[in-house]
Formats: C-alpha cells, structure tokens, sequence
C-alpha cells in the first residue's frame, strides 16, 4: 500500500540530536559570531575572498577544497564541498580524483615516513 | 535515484494534485528550520504585493504532451499525456496579441512541436512579425521522421532555439531526461549547427539550458557557459550561442524527486538561504504572462502547473485584456523561492 506523502516530509521534533555531528549544524556556521564577533567577521571575509575567482576557478577552489575535507575528516566539509563542487559543474568523475588525491597525500605522508623508520633502524642495527 | 518513467498522472500518484503539492509547499515547520514564507520576504524588502513591470512576453504552453518523461519536469509531461491547446484557442492568443505590444512568443511544453497546429500556428507569429521562441527537447527532431525537418522550419522563420541540456556528459543528462537522450540530443544539435543555428555571425539563435541534476542550486552561469562551449565543441564539435542557468523549481516531478530522496527541506532551506532581493525585483513573471493549453491565464508556468491562476478579472485568453493583467497581484507561494535564489532563474537564465 502506497504511503501517504506527507509520510515522507520530516516535521520538528522536540527531541535534541544525541550526535556531535548534527548535519544541521552546518547551516549555522555563522553562528560562531555569538561568542566572538569580530574574529568571526575577520574569518568569514577571508572566507569569502578565499573562494572567489582568482588565478584558480571557482570551480577549482570548490574541488580542492573537497579533496582537503577529505584529508581532515570535516563531515561538514565534505557534504558542503560536495553541493559546492555539484553547483560549480564539477562531474563525479573529477570530484572522485580529488578524493584519491586527497587519498594519495595522506598514503603518502604515511610512507614517507618509512624513510625515517629506516634511517633509524640502519642507526640501532648492525 | 530510480524513479518511474510515468507521469505522475498515469502513476495517479498523489502529488499529481495540484491542491497536494500546494500543501506540502506551505508546510513551512520542517524538521529542523522553520521556513519564512515568500510574501513575508518581498514584504521585508518593500517588494509585496509583487506586481507586472509591464507584460512584453506571452508564453504559450501548447500542452502536456512530451515524447520525454524527464524525472524532474515540472510540468508532469509525457508520451502518456494528452492535453494539448487547440487551434481555437491559438487563434484566442493571436487575436489578444493584435493590438498589443508585446514582442515576444515564447512556446513551451510538454513537446510543443508535437501539437499538430503547432507549425500553423509558428506559421501565423511569424506574419504578425513576433518574435518566436520556442523550446525544444531536442530529441524530438529525431523521435519521428516527420520532425526531422524542424531545423529548416525554425530557420524559415527564424524561430530562436531553447533547449535543455542539463550537461556535456551522457551519465548526469541521461539521468535526469532518459537513457540515450544525450547521445540523441548531440545528432540534434549538429542538425541545427548545420542549417546555421549557434554558428559564430548568424543570425539563427540556439540557446542551451543547464539545470542541475538533482538536489542542488545552478553554479555561476558565465562559468558553466565558459565549461558548456568548450566541452561541446571540443567533444562534439556542437556550437551554441548562449547557455541559461536555470533552478529547479520543488513543483511536480521535481517535487516528487525532493520528497522521495528526503532532499526536501534541504533544498527548500538552500532556496530561502539564498534569496536575493536583486533577483526578486527582476523575476520573470513581471513581464511575462502564461496561457494554459486550455486558454487559462497564469502568472508563470509554474504557477499554471500548480493551478494558481491569474489574480484578475481577466482569467482566461479569449477575454485578454492587458491593461488589467498589467494591475493585477502576482499570485506567490513558497516556490516561488526557485526565482529569487543566487543570481535568480528564469527562462532566460540568471536575472541579476
């Protein structure tokens, strides 16, 4: 039997999300004003100027942007770079790559560090 | 997400009703925001009641019919579909176009071209010395070999090209218009370059409408035009000339998609976050008024959709009367967001 669709819709609830990470959260971001205004004007003007066009597209921006979300494990990050990368045009296809790069940087920086693990291991052997 | 290849209507699914989808858009306490609604916002900004700036294009959906099921059509087109506006009411619109000075026809659909007085009637515009627009699915031209001569027919009489690619890839545009309609709608494109439309110093105008393919707003227009011309020639070798952001508006099957993925209030919230006064001053129903394939007056399609008639005394075509269009209140519902997000959505594009 077909569900009403008004199933569908989500109303207001009375009960707090028990999560830190609320995706709701998200659209609040400015809030961070409330308990310092001036810093907060200062970071989201940067902000601001940071993802405008410049030497790099917007688009560009949007993608690396995605690909540092990545790195830092921000929830938040990635589902606003993810609509942010969608709206600029960017296709799965880049917005994927951008995620292995994301991926190859920390692999990376991982085994990078083998080379000090040797060095140290060719110190205390013989 | 999969959804049916139905109209809504055939589906006699519930938001089929316009009366449905009106109540769940002014349903405005969502989970987590409350939403403001449409008037309260043109009422901050002095803008309320919302009213004509002077009606200059008659938009004329010629009716439901569609050889597409697209999954976000506003309209809830399709080949299942039947209504389509008949040659009395055509000869209404010409007759409320005499004396007028408005320039522009602009034809829509469902598939306009497959009404059977569509050419007569493009045939009679073109005498009254109107300017004729006209969107096209693209797919149409190859969907019968009765169609495949329309480049020519819109060239004869400069009729200007709109139609919806949502983008330069077969994956997003298959998704959202149907398997094998980019690949189709490429050999359309190449039909109409090669009778002369979107070639560099003709006159012969092919315009490209991008809408996103799901849950998300239109990025800037300049830059995905930039993106669009580069992909489509060096991919295609296909030339147009200008490339129209458009926003999805939350009626019908776009509707439909938002509730059924819970991309509703997400979306709705995008919309209201990203109004723009700016946008709100230059919408599109202020000098465009929409006839009903029935001959029914609308401020919008998408007003016509959701039956909100016109809020005048003239109500129907075959009473036309401009000087009371250009008073009456423009009828709003929360929809209406659609328009005024960003840099706004028409069906020209971007407005600011």
């Amino acid at each position: 039997m077909k569900q009403p669709i008004f199933i569908h819709l989500k109303f207001k609830s009375k009960f707090m999300s028990k999560t830190y990470y609320d995706p709701a959260d998200l659209s609040k971001f400015g809030d961070i004003k409330e308990f310092q205004p001036e810093l907060a004007k200062k970071f989201f003007d940067y902000y601001g100027d940071v993802f405008k066009e410049g030497a790099l597209t917007a688009r560009e921006k949007s993608l690396i942007a995605l690909a540092v979300s990545h790195a830092i494990q921000c929830p938040y990050c990635i589902d606003a770079y993810t609509s942010g990368s969608l709206e600029k045009g960017a296709d799965e296809e880049q917005m994927m790559e951008a995620v292995h790069v994301a991926a190859a940087i920390r692999g990376g920086a991982s085994l990078v560090h083998g080379v000090q693990m040797m060095n140290k291991t060719k110190d205390l052997t013989m | 997400m999969a959804l049916a290849t139905k109209s809504l209507q055939f589906r006699a699914h519930e938001l089929a009703n316009a009366s449905t989808q009106l109540k769940v858009l002014s349903t405005n306490e969502l989970e987590n925001i409350s939403l403001p609604t449409f008037s309260d916002k043109l009422k901050a900004i002095n803008l309320y009641p919302l009213l004509p700036t002077g009606i200059q294009i008659l938009q004329v959906n010629m009716g439901k019919m569609c050889n597409q099921t697209c999954k976000h059509c506003h309209v809830d087109a399709g080949p299942d579909r039947k209504e389509i506006m008949s040659r009395v009411t055509m000869k209404q619109c010409l007759e409320a176009l005499k004396g007028t000075d408005i320039t522009t026809v602009d034809l829509t659909g469902g598939a306009p071209e497959m009404n059977p007085d569509f050419r007569w009637f493009v045939e009679e515009l073109s005498k009254m010395g109107k300017k004729i627009m006209v969107r096209c699915n693209l797919t149409i031209i190859l969907a019968n070999p009765k169609y495949n001569d329309l480049p020519q027919f819109f060239k004869k009489h400069k009729v200007e090209v709109i139609s919806s690619l949502p983008y330069f890839a077969a994956r997003r545009t298959d998704a959202q218009r149907g398997e094998g309609v980019f690949e189709k709608s490429v050999k359309a494109l190449k039909m109409l370059n090669e009778v002369g439309y979107g070639k560099e110093g003709s006159e012969l105008i092919l315009n490209l409408v991008y809408n996103p393919t799901g849950a998300f707003l239109p990025g800037s227009q300049n830059e995905l035009e930039a993106e669009f011309t580069k992909k489509l020639k060096e991919g295609f070798d296909v030339e147009f000339n200008s490339l129209f952001a458009i926003t999805n508006i939350p009626v019908s099957r776009f509707l439909e998609y938002l509730v059924a993925s819970d991309n509703y209030e997400g979306y709705m919230e995008k919309l209201v976050d990203a109004f723009n006064p700016s946008a709100a001053m230059g919408v599109m129903c202020r000098d465009t008024i929409s006839v009903g394939w029935d001959g029914y007056l609308y401020d919008c399609d998408f007003n016509q959709m959701l039956e909100l008639k016109v809020n005048s005394k003239t109500k129907h075509i075959s009473e036309f009367n401009l000087d009371e269009l250009n008073k009456r209140n423009i009828e709003l519902n929360q929809h209406c967001y659609g328009c005024t997000a960003g840099a706004g959505s028409s069906c020209g594009g971007e407005v600011v």
